[in-house]
């Protein structure tokens, strides 16, 4: 198989989050989420160990994890900010304020500062309609962002 | 894919239906009446009326994805697919109608708007579904022009598409082109629910949904894809392309026809342009297979005209001298003056055949007739010698008759499922998807095997328990299940009074409870954990519809005639026998076996399993053949070669069989062969038996003559010509030819009058004829005035022999031992993508997944021997020596290894010894003891063979 493999030691701290899901209903998506809290993103050679753990295919794993746009392949940067790019934000600006953002960053959806400190993704939709255009910094959802506070939260990621 | 050339054989969108409630609806005017739980789709179908569809094919189960299918239905809102809604009592639909109409072509519009409109082009053309539905809605205009597609390398400027993902031909047999596909899940969902491998799945979603094979960095190859080919069944349109179709265009007739691989006997169609063979297409209609297959029936046909293949007869005076290429009737003189001569030099016993169970019933029993009727002797014997002749000692001792009690459906039925000593899914892979299914359901299994095999565990498959025994204790632990369920009061009791021998039931169970044969004191001995062997004992004999299928790993043993007895013994102990979803099934190697035992290929059995002692037998073919038949047995194959190395057995006409590379003990074969003064080698290729042989009759495959073919569950199945012989004659012709040589008079014409041959004479077959089996499809025999029909279950309301008979069954260690010097058990068996002795796959593109015989050997075993995997060693036993490669693995226990014996350059019989089963002479390849240690190259057996085979292969060129 050409997959890279764990190191001992992610495989160990791997092994554990299994161990810790044994006797679940239902166990792939909890241990996915675990995996992303542990390593940050979903690294590929876990796959494999999952889907034997779980007596189910590696791609169903694989299907599984690239069905959610939450579950990364890679590491993200230290700051996660979504700028929601559903209907109503956009009727009130959403789309600009996305073009601003990536703009200042140099970024692509998706992409992640050279240094480290911001990554950026689309989102759909945050329950937040009555406060477009909506944003979301790590866990926190911010409400009204215009220009100036979407500056003020990119400056104090560290972008 | 399409089904376009047979009757009857139309695609009906949803699987069928089991329930017994009938229930009548109306499609489109039309009464129809179907079970309860069938799919409006489904039941229109039935009526005749075919509903546009593109996610659904009835291999699998519906899913309502494409909304093409939707229907209207009286007093129910919307249009709902009829592929998802079943069916209810007075319902009305309607297929068709303005609404309908306008939907549907705005579905096919936004499919057809993200698919190639390369249809000249395509390798589907004309076999696709996408474009049938295109017409069947009337697709006339696309009024989308989208620019992001998935089936684009480059954009008009030249830019590169970043959604095209360029075609995976990883795989040798088909490729996968994601620019055509419509992501419909048909190939992902046929992957898990008929092949039960879960190598696919749907990545991504939405815009971004891709089949996969595997993970991200995966391709066909590297996934866990078995190539059994469901997938490309399933595909409607080019994506999952068979690579023959892509280069000789789409066929245009169909023959159906019975795979030659494997003892399941799957129904194929042959798909042909002219008589070049296209691909081979599982039927769906198929009884043992069921429209399903695996990579060799499916794809591994190769052989056929593969350029090793020998066209022209061949002889010479000594092996020494290279073959010289002759006519037919220089060849058939030459081997009938010699055998003649034989015989009159040293007796009429002094020759004998071997019958193939790779040919067809009427060609075996051709051979055997040949030796009764024109050699004058019993010498004949079969390759079921070296296999299943246990299975025809024990079951015919036991129940009174030599056969599997089920039929393959039977297996949807079982709720425990004990696997002993076999691998179906890769010795019997059609067999092993369809007991997986069964488990996925929820059927119980139990695996007794050395070997962690994949059923123990893989993909949602996990036995509930396996009973890793040491090679050589099967006895043990058969009788110490029996233990436990009589000490524990487990058995039937009515059962067992009302069908079985119940003073030998009292001597059996007196036998089994002497605490000698309880779990606790056999586990030094076996290795079987007690309390392990105990629940697996309870869960056989109270969870339900018990079910046995076993293999060569029960068999294949000093004592394999007493496991097969134990086996029987614990059957009639649970009252697992005589109906659907229990019974004793032994999983049988080749196309043929059965066939070739129950044509009187051994030499003490007439066909029909009839001892040649008995005069009122005796007396049947007497009249019929005008002969008169010799009393006595003849001899076996080890007592064939045996007589040879002393001088007493002097020539053999071998059809379609390798005994020097399938036999054991290799160098004795050897001696024998080399001893004999007239071995007649019939077969597609120089075989490495043919190095010992002075005549080559080129044989047919079985693609290229008429017959039938016997599975494990008896079922008679066709084998119909698609082709005409590239030798000239099918292979019952030449067995005919050789017959008349030496005088006999034969003047068939076809296979077809051989049968009604043997159904005058063999009661089992009394009313088997091909016009029947080409009305019912398949026969299983008994087929006579009780059963006309033939017999699905056996022994349903009484055993064949009258009463079930229980018969003791002693452990007796085998003489095999391991010591100092030979440490290590070995056992041999086989693999998914090669068959038997290789000489068919070993010449087709199925050597990418196997390409050479490795060891398996435990971590803990290489360890202390400092052998890395991949390392060459030296494997030695008792026998003799070979080398190859290690595989490190922890499949097998510690102190047991496994190979395969499909390489003639391994030769994995080198190893094994004469030891055979005490009743049968089976011979004992399941253990040797044996030792593993590094090695720089190939053994002096090995340097020797191989040169001894170049010199005995030259062929001189024809004279000019």
């Amino acid at each position: 198989m050409p997959h890279a493999s764990l190191a001992d030691t992610q495989l160990d701290r791997l092994q554990e989050i299994l161990a810790r899901h044994d006797g679940l209903e239902g166990p792939l998506l909890p241990i996915l989420h675990a995996i992303q809290t542990e390593f940050g993103y979903i690294p590929a050679a876990c796959i494999p160990v999952i889907a034997d753990h779980l007596n189910i295919g590696r791609a169903e794993v694989h299907g599984v994890v690239s069905f959610y746009h939450d579950f990364r392949d890679a590491p993200a940067g230290r700051h996660v900010v979504k700028i929601c790019r559903a209907e109503a934000c956009q009727a009130v600006g959403a789309k600009a304020l996305a073009e601003i953002a990536l703009a200042k960053l140099g970024l692509e959806w998706h992409g992640t500062t050279p240094n480290g400190a911001v990554t950026i993704k689309p989102v759909y939709c945050l329950g937040l309609c009555a406060c477009g255009p909506a944003a979301m910094v790590d866990d926190k959802v911010v409400g009204r962002v215009d220009a100036a506070k979407l500056n003020r939260i990119l400056t104090e990621a560290g972008a | 894919m399409r089904d376009f050339i047979l009757p009857n054989d139309r695609d009906m969108g949803t699987p069928a239906s089991k329930s017994d409630t009938m229930v009548t609806l109306t499609v489109d005017g039309f009464e129809v009446t179907v079970p309860a739980g069938t799919s409006v789709m489904r039941a229109s179908n039935e009526a005749g009326i075919a509903i546009p569809k593109l996610c659904a094919t009835d291999s699998i189960e519906a899913f309502g994805s494409c909304r093409l299918c939707m229907v209207e239905i009286e007093g129910r809102r919307g249009t709902p697919a009829s592929c998802t809604t079943p069916v209810s009592e007075g319902m009305v639909v309607q297929t068709q109608s303005t609404k309908l109409k306008k939907l549907r072509r705005g579905v096919m519009e936004l499919y057809i708007s993200d698919h190639p409109l390369d249809c000249l082009t395509c390798a589907a053309n004309g076999d696709c579904e996408l474009q049938d539905m295109a017409g069947a809605v009337g697709l006339r205009d696309v009024r989308y022009d989208a620019k992001a597609n998935h089936f684009e390398p480059r954009n008009t400027s030249g830019e590169v598409n970043p959604d095209y993902i360029p075609k995976d031909d990883s795989n040798p047999y088909f490729t996968y082109d994601p620019a055509k596909c419509i992501a419909c899940s048909r190939c992902v969902r046929a992957c898990e629910e008929v092949q039960g491998t879960f190598a696919l799945t749907i990545e991504g979603r939405g815009w971004d949904s891709r089949v996969s094979a595997g993970m991200a960095g995966d391709d066909f190859l590297s996934s866990d894809c078995v190539s059994c080919g469901a997938c490309v069944q399933a595909c409607p349109t080019a994506t999952l392309q068979e690579k023959s179709v892509i280069e000789l265009g789409t066929p245009e007739r169909s023959v159906l026809t019975t795979c030659a691989y494997c003892g399941v006997g799957c129904t194929f169609k042959a798909e042909l342009q002219g008589d070049e063979l296209v691909r081979m297409v599982p039927y769906r209609h198929g009884k043992a297979n069921r429209g399903h297959s695996c990579v060799k029936g499916r794809f591994a046909y190769g052989y056929a005209h593969h350029r090793d293949r020998i066209l022209n007869p061949m002889i010479r005076d000594s092996i020494d001298q290279p073959w010289r290429e002759v006519g037919w009737d220089e060849a058939l003189n030459f081997a009938a003056n010699r055998l003649r001569g034989l015989q009159q030099k040293h007796g009429r016993e002094s020759i004998g055949v071997i019958t193939s169970s790779r040919c067809t019933n009427e060609e075996t029993y051709l051979v055997q007739k040949l030796t009764r009727a024109v050699f004058g002797n019993n010498n004949t014997d079969t390759c079921a010698r070296v296999c299943h002749s246990p299975t025809g000692y024990g079951l015919g001792q036991t129940f009174g008759t030599s056969a599997g009690t089920q039929d393959f459906d039977s297996i949807e039925q079982a709720d425990v499922v004990v696997v002993i000593g076999a691998n179906p899914t890769d010795a019997h892979p059609v067999f092993g998807s369809r007991l997986k299914k069964r488990l996925r359901a929820g059927a119980k299994l139990i695996v007794v095997d050395p070997r962690r095999t994949d059923l123990v565990k893989s993909n949602h498959i996990r036995a509930a328990h396996h009973l890793a025994l040491r090679p050589g204790t099967n006895v043990a632990v058969v009788t110490a299940m029996a233990h436990v369920i009589v000490t524990e009061g487990l058995m039937k009791e009515d059962f067992i009074r009302s069908r079985c021998d119940w003073d030998e039931f009292q001597d059996y169970a007196a036998f089994v409870t002497d605490p000698r044969h309880s779990p606790e004191t056999t586990e030094a001995l076996t290795g079987v954990p007690a309390e392990d062997l105990r629940q697996a004992a309870r869960l056989y004999a109270t969870g339900g519809n018990g079910a046995i299928y076993y293999g060569l790993g029960v068999t294949e043993h000093s004592q394999g005639s007493t496991t097969v007895i134990g086996i029987a013994n614990l059957a009639m102990l649970t009252g697992n026998i005589g109906r659907e979803g229990v019974g004793v099934n032994p999983l049988r190697g080749q196309n043929n076996v059965q066939g070739s035992c129950d044509m009187g290929s051994f030499p003490h059995e007439l066909p029909g399993y009839r001892h040649v002692k008995l005069p009122e037998v005796r007396a049947i073919f007497e009249d019929a053949w005008g002969v008169k038949i010799d009393p006595e047995p003849g001899l076996r194959i080890p007592n064939m070669l045996d007589a040879a190395v002393e001088g007493t057995f002097k020539g053999l006409y071998c059809q379609g069989e390798d005994i020097l590379q399938s036999d054991p003990d290799t160098k004795h074969v050897a001696a024998g062969l080399a001893a004999m003064e007239c071995v007649i080698v019939h077969d597609l290729f120089l075989n490495e038996t043919a190095n010992y042989a002075h005549v080559f009759l080129p044989g047919s495959t079985f693609l290229e003559k008429d017959g039938t073919f016997t599975n494990a569950e008896r079922r008679i199945n066709r084998v119909r010509k698609v082709m005409a012989p590239k030798n000239g004659y099918a292979d019952w012709e030449v067995t005919q030819l050789l017959a008349n040589a030496m005088g006999a008079e034969w003047h068939y014409t076809h296979p077809a009058q051989i049968m009604a041959e043997i159904a005058a004479t063999t009661p089992s077959f009394a009313n088997v004829t091909y016009d029947l089996i080409d009305e019912k499809g398949s026969i299983q025999w008994p087929c006579n005035d009780a059963h006309p029909e033939g017999t699905a279950t056996m022994h349903v309301d009484g055993f064949v022999r009258g009463k079930g008979r229980f018969i003791v069954t002693e452990y007796v260690a085998t003489d095999e031992r391991t010591g100092p010097r030979f440490p290590l058990l070995l056992t041999t068996g086989r693999i998914l993508s090669q068959y038997n002795v290789g000489a068919q796959t070993r010449r087709t593109e199925n050597v990418i997944w196997h390409d050479q015989d490795l060891l398996e050997i435990h971590p803990h075993d290489a360890e202390v021997r400092g052998v890395k995997d991949g390392d060459w060693i030296k494997l030695a036993s008792r026998s003799g020596e070979t080398t190859l490669r290690a595989q490190i693995t922890d499949r097998v226990s510690p102190g047991v290894v496994y190979t395969t014996f499909h390489h003639p350059d391994t030769q994995a019989n080198v190893i094994t010894t004469d030891y055979s089963d005490w009743a049968t002479n089976c011979p004992e390849y399941k253990v040797t003891a044996v030792q593993v240690s590094m090695s720089n190259g190939p053994s002096e057996w090995q340097e020797d063979y191989a040169e001894q085979a170049k010199r005995a292969r030259r062929i001189q060129p024809a004279a000019e």
